[in-house]
C-alpha cells in the first residue's frame, strides 16, 4: 500500500490535489464554525448552486479561466444575500432557498440549451459532486488556492475576538462601537471566493459538508470557542486528508469520500460528547 | 451635567413614529426604570440609547464622559447563544473589544479588567466552564461582568430578568441596585416588572406612543398613569 501511495504521490497532479484539498479543507472549517454558530449554514449551499450556474454559463461561453466568471458572481450574490438577510420584508432563509434553486435551475437549463459539449449528464454531474478535475488543477488553481487559505487563516489569527465577538452576539459588538457589519461581510466574501475553490474539490452540491461538518464535530466535543475552532480545524484537515488518500487508493470519487469521512467523524465526536457528558 | 439629554425625540422604523416627543435626563448615579406595554417602543429607545439609530426628529445628547467610555449593554437573550460553545472567560473578555480597537491580542489591562469584574460579580470560580452549561442566573451575571467591562458609568439592562427563576431574578436585582449604590454606577433598566421599578429605581419613564410620565419613583407612584398602571398589574412581582 505504502509503494502504491508512494507511486501515485510521485505525479505532480496527485501532489498538488493533496495539498489544495487540504487547504479548502482547513478554510472552510474555520469559517464553518462563524456560519453554524451565526445559524446560516444554508449560506453555503445557497451560493454553491450559485456557483454552479455560473459555472454552467461559463462553460457555455467557453471562458479560457472559468474562475473569472465563477468567482466575482458568487462573491456578489454573497455580499446580495447578505444584505437580504438583513431586511425584514424578505427573510434570510427564505432568500437564500430562492437563489439556490433559481440559480440551478437556470444553470442546468443553461446547459441544455447552448452546450457543444458531447457529455452533458457528465459534465453537470462532475460540477455538482466533484470529480477529476481535483486531478486537474493548474499551477494557477493552485497558487490562487494557497494564497486564499493563507488569506482565511490570517484572517481569523487577526481578527479572531472580533470575529468571536460578532458570531456571539452581535447586538452587543455593535452597541460597543464595532463595525459588525464589515465583519459579517468580509466573512461572507471570503465565504464565497472558498466555495468556488472546494467547487473543484467536492463540487457544489457537497460544499456545505466541508463548511458545516467539522465545526457541528468539534461542537460535540469542545466547550470553549477556542477549542471548537482549533479542533473543527484539525478535524477537517485530517478528513480531507484520509478522504483524499482512501479515493485514490480504492479509485472511489474524491468529494464524496471526504465528505463521508466528515461524516463517520461527526459520529465519533457525537458519541464522544454523549460519553463525556454523561461521565 | 447630564449623562444623557433626550429632547422632544422621534423614534420610529421607515418614517412612521413608534414613540415621539420623548424628554427625559439621565444624571449620573439615577437608576431609571423604562417601563411601558409590548410595542411601545422601548426597545427602539434602546437602540437609539446605544445609537444604533438615529431619531427621526429631535436629539439624544450624551455627556459626562460617557461620549468616550460607551454604555454598557445586557441585551436579551438570543437562541444563538443558548447552546454557544464559550468559555465565561472568552465572553467577559470581549467586552472590552469596544474600548482597545484594532489590536489582535488582549494585554495585561484586558485581562486584569476581566478578572476585577468576575471577581465583582463573583464567578471567578466558572472563568473556565462553558456558557450554555450555566444556569439562567450565572448566565445573565456573565453576561453583566461583560457588559460592566465596556463600561465605568452606565449600564443599560434590557429585560435582565426575562426567563430567570425567582431566585435568581432576586439577585438579579439586588447586584443591581448594588452596583448602582456603591459604585455610582448609572442604570437604565427596561422592565415588564413593575413591583422592581416602584421599588428600586430612582426615576421612572412611562412610555407609550408618547412619553406618559417621567419623573422620580416616588412622583410616579402619586401620579395618574402610575396609579393606573399599577393597579392593573397590582404592582405585583412578574415572574
Amino acid at each position: 500500500m505504502y509503494e502504491m501511495l508512494k507511486i501515485y504521490f510521485s505525479y505532480p497532479f496527485v501532489r498538488y490535489a493533496m495539498l489544495v484539498g487540504v487547504l479548502i479543507a482547513l478554510s472552510s472549517s474555520l469559517l464553518g464554525v462563524s456560519l453554524v454558530l451565526k445559524r446560516y449554514s444554508f449560506i453555503g449551499d445557497g451560493l454553491s448552486h450559485v456557483a454552479f450556474g455560473a459555472m454552467a454559463v461559463a462553460t457555455v461561453l467557453d471562458v479560457g479561466n472559468d474562475t473569472a466568471v465563477v468567482l466575482p458572481v458568487t462573491v456578489l450574490s454573497a455580499v446580495l444575500v447578505l444584505r437580504t438577510g438583513q431586511n425584514a420584508r424578505l427573510k434570510g432563509d427564505a432568500a437564500i432557498a430562492m437563489i439556490s434553486v433559481g440559480a440551478l435551475a437556470f444553470g442546468y437549463l443553461f446547459l441544455n440549451l447552448f452546450s457543444r459539449s458531447a457529455n452533458l449528464t457528465g459534465d453537470v454531474c462532475s460540477t455538482l459532486f466533484g470529480s477529476t478535475a481535483i486531478l486537474t488543477l493548474s499551477r494557477t488553481d493552485v497558487w490562487l488556492c494557497i494564497v486564499l487559505s493563507g488569506a482565511v487563516v490570517l484572517l481569523f489569527t487577526v481578527f479572531y475576538h472580533q470575529i468571536f465577538a460578532v458570531t456571539f452576539d452581535e447586538t452587543f459588538a455593535r452597541a460597543s462601537g464595532m463595525k459588525a457589519d464589515r465583519y459579517n461581510l468580509l466573512i461572507a466574501v471570503v465565504t464565497a471566493s472558498v466555495i468556488v475553490l472546494a467547487m473543484k474539490l467536492v463540487g457544489s452540491l457537497l460544499i456545505s459538508a466541508l463548511l458545516i461538518f467539522p465545526a457541528l464535530s468539534a461542537m460535540r466535543i469542545f466547550r470553549s470557542f477556542r477549542g471548537v475552532i482549533l479542533a473543527s480545524a484539525v478535524l477537517s484537515v485530517i478528513c480531507a486528508a484520509a478522504g483524499i488518500l482512501l479515493s485514490i487508493l480504492f479509485s472511489t470519487p474524491v468529494g464524496a469520500t471526504v465528505v463521508c469521512m466528515d461524516m463517520a467523524v461527526f459520529a465519533l465526536c457525537s458519541l464522544a460528547g454523549g460519553l463525556l457528558s454523561r461521565g | 451635567m447630564a449623562q444623557i439629554i433626550c429632547r422632544d425625540a422621534a423614534l420610529g422604523y421607515e418614517g412612521r413614529a413608534v414613540v415621539q416627543h420623548l424628554n427625559f435626563q439621565v444624571d449620573r448615579g439615577d437608576y431609571l426604570c423604562i417601563v411601558g406595554e409590548n410595542g411601545s417602543g422601548k426597545s427602539t429607545l434602546v437602540k437609539a440609547l446605544l445609537k444604533l439609530k438615529e431619531p427621526m426628529a429631535g436629539e439624544i445628547c450624551l455627556g459626562d464622559g460617557l461620549e468616550a467610555d460607551g454604555i454598557g449593554y445586557l441585551p436579551q437573550q438570543t437562541i444563538v447563544q443558548k447552546d454557544f460553545p464559550a468559555s465565561v472567560q472568552e465572553i467577559v473578555l470581549s467586552g472590552c473589544l469596544g474600548r482597545f480597537g484594532f489590536r489582535p491580542f488582549y494585554g495585561r489591562k484586558e485581562k486584569e479588567t476581566a478578572a476585577r469584574q468576575m471577581e465583582r460579580l463573583g464567578i471567578t470560580h466558572l472563568a473556565g466552564r462553558c456558557y450554555r452549561e450555566l444556569s439562567g442566573g450565572q448566565q445573565q451575571r456573565v453576561l453583566l461582568a461583560r457588559a460592566l467591562c465596556a463600561t465605568r458609568y452606565m449600564l443599560l439592562l434590557d429585560e435582565p430578568v426575562a426567563g430567570l427563576d425567582p431566585v435568581a431574578v432576586q439577585e438579579m436585582y439586588s447586584l443591581v441596585a448594588e452596583l448602582n449604590r456603591q459604585e455610582k454606577i448609572t442604570v437604565i433598566m427596561v422592565s415588564h416588572d413593575m413591583h422592581a421599578a416602584v421599588t428600586y429605581a430612582s426615576h421612572i419613564l412611562h412610555i407609550s406612543e408618547e412619553p406618559l410620565f417621567f419623573g422620580t419613583r416616588e412622583a410616579y407612584v402619586q401620579s395618574e398613569v402610575g396609579k393606573a398602571y399599577l393597579s392593573v398589574t397590582g404592582g405585583e412581582r412578574h415572574v
